[in-house]
C-alpha cells in the first residue's frame, strides 16, 4: 500500500493501461508469495512440524492392537502371525491416511490443497449436522459468527465515526471531555467487559441470559427465535462496544479535527462557504481513504472471529471452532480458517489500493 | 536530560497522567511487597499445596470485608489445637500400658452462620495396636451430644459431615448445622456460647500419644478469600501483580525496541534489506496472531516465559514497523545525516546514535501504551486454559473461577478482586500512555 500511498512523481508514464496492468501483476505475485508462506508457516506449526504425524501413528497403532486383542480368532494364532498381522493392518491404515510418506512431502500436500481451497476432512471434528468435511464444519459456523461480529463491528464503526464527528463539531464540551477521559478504558479487552456484564446483568439482576445463541430449547415461532437471539446478543455486543467504543470515538474525533485544521479548510472558510459545505467537502472528502482502510480491515477482522469473546459467551461460532480444533490437534480445520483468512485479507488490501486510486484523485495505481 | 525533565513537568499537568503514575507506583509496591514476603519458590509451593498447606482454610470462602455490606456477621474459620492455652489434655495411666487421654476443647461461637463444615485430624504414635477415640460435644445450653467413635491411624482425619450414622442420629441435618442450632428456633438459627469438644482417647502402648486438632470451617476468609482447592486468593492476586506488570513491560519493551531497530536498519541499508523486511510483515500480517499463540501454548509449552518469546517474536513485525518506517525514510534525509556520514560515522553510529533517538518521542508513548494489551493478553491466554502451569496469576484466578462456575454461586468476588486489579493496572498505563501521547505528538497537543 506504502507505494500507492506515497504522493504521485511527476513523471511522464509510457501508458496508463501498461502501468496498471504490469502493478496488478506484481502487486498479485507479492501478495500470492505471502499468502502461500504464511499458510505454509501455520501449517508447519499446527503439524507441530510433523510431530502430530507421531502421535497419530501411535493413536493407529494403539487402536489397532486393542481391536486385534478383542478378536476371538486372532488369539488362537501364533505370536508371530499376530504380529505380523497387526504391522500389516498397520500399514494399511497409515498407508490410507498418507501417513507412510515423510511429513515434508505431506505438508507440499497440505499446503496444495489449502491452496486450492480443498479443505478435506477433519481428523476428530464433526460438524452439528454430522458432516466431517472441513467445509461444512465452518459453514455451519459462519453464520453465527457473522450475525455476533458482523452486529457488533457495524455497530461499532458506525457509531463511533458519527460520535466522533458530533464530538469533533463539538470540540471541547463536556461530552467531548468524558470521551477523553474514558478513552483509556479502551484498555480492557472485550472479554473482560462481557465478564463484568455477566456478573452485573445475569448474575445479580437476573436480567439477561449467562450465555450461548438462544434459550434451550428453542423456540418454535419463529419470532420468538428471533426474540430469544436478540435478547443473547445484547450482552456480546455490548460488551464489544464498551471495550471499543470511547477510544474509536476519540480516535475519529482526533483525525476529523486535525483534517479541520488544514490550511484549505480555513481557505474554505474564508470563502464564506456554509458549515455543512466545509465540512462534506474539505473535511470528509480527504478522510474518506482512510475511513474505507478502517472498513475493509473491519470486515477482514469479522473472520477471524473473536475467539475470547465467544468463549466467554459460549457463543457456537468459528472462533470457538477454532480453539476447539487446536484443542483436538486437527490440523485440517486449523489450516482451513487460516487459509479462508489469508486469502481474504490479501484480497482485501489488492482491493484498496484500486479504491484508494477511485477515492482519492492524488492517487495514481502502480505510480 | 532537560528535555526529559521538561517532558515530566508537561506530563504532571495531566490529572488522569497523575493518577496514571501513583496507581502504577501502587501496583510496583505490591509487586515488590509480594516478591520479599513471598519468595517466588514459595509462591509456587503455596499455589501447587494441597491439603498439606491448606487444610485449615475453607473452600470458596468469601473475603471477611463482604460483611460489612451485611447485617448478620458470618463465621471465620476456628482452629482448635491440642496445644493450645484453651484446651486442656489429661493422661490418666490406667494400666502399664494403655492410658486415657482426654482433650477437652473449649470455644466461643458468637456467629450468626453455621460453619461450612467440621474436621477433626488426630495425629497419633504407637507400634502396633491403635489407640481409639470418641468425640462429644457441648453444647451452651448443657446439651451433650455423642459424636463418632473411631481407631486412630497415625494420621486419622473425622469428617462429621461424612459420618452417616451420626448424620442419621441427627435426623438427617448436617452435622455443622445441627450442633450449634437453637433446638428452640424453627428455622435454623446459630447459638451463641461457648461449645466444647470433648475427645476420650485410650492407648494401648507404652510411649504411645494421641493429639487432635478441630477445625470448624468458615463461610469467610481473610481479605481475599479462598478458592475451590482452599487456597488463599491473596498468594495469586499478590503474586499476579509482579507477574502481570514484569509480562507487560517485558512484552511492550522487546516488542518496540527490537521493532524499532530493524525499521531503522531496513531503512538505512534500504534495497532487498527493507524489501525482505517489508515482506516479512506482510506474511506475519496473513498469520493469526492468537491461534497461533494457541497452538504454540498447546502443542510445545505452556511456560510463561516461552509464551513471552513468542508474543515478542510475533509481534516484531506489527503495524508498528510501518509507521516507523515512514519516520525514518524522513528523517534518513536530514541535513545532520548527511554530515555524520561526511566525518565518516559508521552506519551502526548513525543507526543507533542519530536514527533512533529522533523516534523516542513516538516510542514511548507507543510502548506505555502497548502494556496492558499485553497484561490483558496473559489473561486472555489463561482465561482459554493456558496459563502458566505452576505460577500464580490474575488470568488463571479468573480462569478457575469461570470453570468452577463462581459466577452461578454467586462466589463473584472470585472473579470480580483479579478483574479489579487486571483493570487498575491497564487504565494506569493506558492513562499515562495517552497523556505522553498527546505532549509528544505536537498534531495532538492542539487538540
Amino acid at each position: 500500500m506504502s507505494e500507492a500511498t506515497r504522493p504521485a512523481v511527476k513523471k511522464r508514464a509510457p501508458s496508463t493501461l501498461g502501468r496498471v496492468a504490469r502493478y496488478v501483476a506484481v502487486r498479485m505475485v507479492v501478495l500470492f508469495v505471502t499468502v502461500v508462506v504464511g499458510v505454509y508457516l501455520t501449517i508447519l506449526i499446527a503439524n507441530m512440524g510433523g510431530h502430530v504425524d507421531k502421535i497419530r501413528k501411535a493413536e493407529i497403532r494403539v487402536g489397532i492392537a486393542t481391536f486385534v486383542a478383542l478378536d476371538p480368532q486372532v488369539r488362537q494364532m501364533p505370536p508371530e502371525a499376530r504380529n505380523e498381522l497387526i504391522s500389516d493392518l498397520i500399514a494399511v491404515e497409515e498407508h490410507r491416511l498418507g501417513l507412510d510418506q515423510p511429513f515434508l512431502v505431506r505438508s507440499v500436500g497440505f499446503l496444495q490443497n489449502a491452496l486450492t481451497l480443498n479443505l478435506g476432512r477433519a481428523d476428530q471434528l464433526t460438524s452439528d449436522s454430522g458432516s466431517k468435511l472441513v467445509r461444512n464444519i465452518i459453514l455451519e459456523r459462519l453464520p453465527p459468527t457473522l450475525l455476533l461480529m458482523a452486529t457488533s463491528n457495524l455497530l461499532l464503526f458506525f457509531v463511533s465515526l458519527f460520535f466522533g464527528l458530533s464530538l469533533a463539531r463539538h470540540y471541547g464540551s463536556w461530552l467531548d471531555r468524558v470521551v477523553i477521559a474514558l478513552s483509556p478504558t479502551s484498555a480492557g479487552p472485550a472479554w473482560f467487559y462481557g465478564l463484568i456484564l455477566i456478573v452485573i446483568f445475569a448474575g445479580m439482576l437476573g436480567v439477561l441470559p449467562w450465555g450461548g445463541m438462544v434459550s434451550a430449547p428453542p423456540p418454535d415461532n419463529k419470532l420468538t427465535y428471533a426474540l430469544s437471539l436478540a435478547e443473547h446478543l445484547v450482552l456480546p455486543i455490548g460488551a464489544w462496544m464498551m471495550s471499543a467504543i470511547f477510544q474509536t470515538a476519540f480516535g475519529w474525533r482526533t483525525f476529523f479535527l486535525i483534517f479541520s485544521m488544514e490550511d484549505y479548510v480555513e481557505m474554505a472558510r474564508a470563502k464564506g462557504l456554509s458549515k455543512q459545505a466545509v465540512e462534506r467537502g474539505y473535511i470528509l472528502r480527504p478522510t474518506l481513504p482512510n475511513i474505507i482502510t478502517r472498513f475493509a480491515l473491519m470486515l477482514i477482522g469479522l473472520w477471524a472471529g473473536a475467539i475470547l469473546l465467544e468463549t466467554v459467551f459460549n457463543w457456537p461460532g468459528l472462533g470457538r471452532l477454532f480453539y476447539q480444533a487446536i484443542g483436538l490437534y486437527d490440523t485440517p480445520v486449523i489450516v482451513g480458517n487460516t487459509v479462508i483468512y489469508a486469502y481474504l485479507l490479501a484480497l482485501t488490501v489488492f482491493l484498496l489500493d484500486f479504491i484508494y486510486a477511485l477515492v482519492d484523485p492524488r492517487v495514481r495505481v502502480g505510480s | 536530560m532537560s528535555t526529559l525533565r521538561a517532558s515530566w513537568r508537561q506530563l504532571v499537568r495531566y490529572p488522569s497522567a497523575v493518577v496514571g503514575i501513583m496507581l502504577i507506583l501502587a501496583l510496583v509496591g505490591i509487586a515488590l511487597y509480594a516478591i520479599i514476603t513471598i519468595p517466588y519458590s514459595e509462591a509456587i509451593r503455596l499455589w501447587r499445596g494441597g491439603e498439606e498447606v491448606w487444610g485449615e482454610s475453607p473452600r470458596t470462602a468469601q473475603p471477611v470485608w463482604t460483611q460489612l455490606f451485611s447485617s448478620t456477621k458470618k463465621p471465620e474459620t476456628i482452629v482448635l489445637r491440642s496445644s493450645d492455652e484453651t484446651a486442656q489434655k489429661t493422661v490418666e495411666q490406667v494400666s502399664d500400658d494403655s492410658k486415657l487421654v482426654l482433650l477437652t476443647f473449649p470455644f466461643d461461637y458468637d456467629y450468626d452462620g453455621f460453619p461450612q463444615e467440621i474436621t477433626i485430624f488426630f495425629t497419633a504414635t504407637y507400634q502396633e495396636k491403635m489407640p481409639f477415640a470418641s468425640m462429644s460435644w457441648k453444647t451452651p445450653d448443657g446439651r451433650e451430644i455423642r459424636l463418632g467413635q473411631i481407631a486412630v491411624h497415625r494420621a486419622e482425619t473425622y469428617r462429621l459431615a461424612l459420618d452417616e450414622r451420626l448424620v442419621r442420629r441427627l435426623q438427617g441435618v448436617l452435622p455443622q448445622q445441627a450442633l450449634l442450632a437453637d433446638p428452640a428456633a424453627a428455622t435454623p438459627t446459630a447459638l451463641k456460647g461457648t461449645y466444647q469438644l470433648l475427645i476420650d482417647g485410650t492407648t494401648f502402648e507404652a510411649g504411645s500419644t494421641l493429639d487432635a486438632k478441630a477445625v470448624l470451617y468458615g463461610q469467610v476468609h481473610g481479605l481475599a478469600g479462598t478458592d475451590y482447592q482452599r487456597r488463599d486468593l491473596m498468594v495469586a492476586l499478590l503474586w499476579g501483580t509482579p507477574i502481570a506488570l514484569s509480562f507487560g513491560l517485558l512484552a511492550a519493551l522487546g516488542t518496540s525496541l527490537v521493532t524499532m531497530l530493524i525499521a531503522a536498519f531496513g531503512v538505512w541499508f534500504g534495497g532487498w534489506i527493507d524489501e525482505l523486511i517489508q515482506r516479512v510483515t506482510e506474511v506475519n500480517m496473513v498469520l493469526p496472531f492468537l491461534p497461533i499463540l494457541i497452538m504454540v501454548g498447546t502443542f510445545y509449552s505452556r511456560s510463561i516465559w516461552a509464551i513471552l518469546m513468542v508474543v515478542i517474536a510475533l509481534s516484531i513485525f506489527g503495524a508498528a514497523i510501518k509507521t516507523y518506517r515512514a519516520i525514518f525514510l524522513q528523517v534518513k534525509e536530514a541535513p545532520y545525516i548527511e554530515a555524520a556520514r561526511a566525518y565518516g560515522a559508521s552506519d551502526w553510529r548513525i543507526v543507533v546514535r542519530y536514527l533512533v533517538p529522533r523516534i523516542i518521542p513516538v516510542l514511548i508513548p507507543t510502548l506505555i501504551s502497548g502494556i496492558p494489551t499485553f497484561v490483558f493478553l496473559e489473561a486472555s491466554l489463561a482465561l482459554l486454559g493456558l496459563g502458566d502451569p505452576v505460577l500464580p496469576t490474575w488470568g488463571k484466578v479468573i480462569d478457575d473461577a469461570r470453570s468452577q462456575g463462581a459466577l452461578f454461586n454467586q462466589q463473584y468476588y472470585w472473579m470480580l478482586e483479579p478483574a479489579v486489579l487486571l483493570m487498575v493496572a491497564g487504565l494506569a498505563f493506558a492513562m499515562v500512555g495517552f497523556a505522553l501521547d498527546r505532549i509528544f505528538n505536537p498534531r495532538l497537543r492542539e487538540v
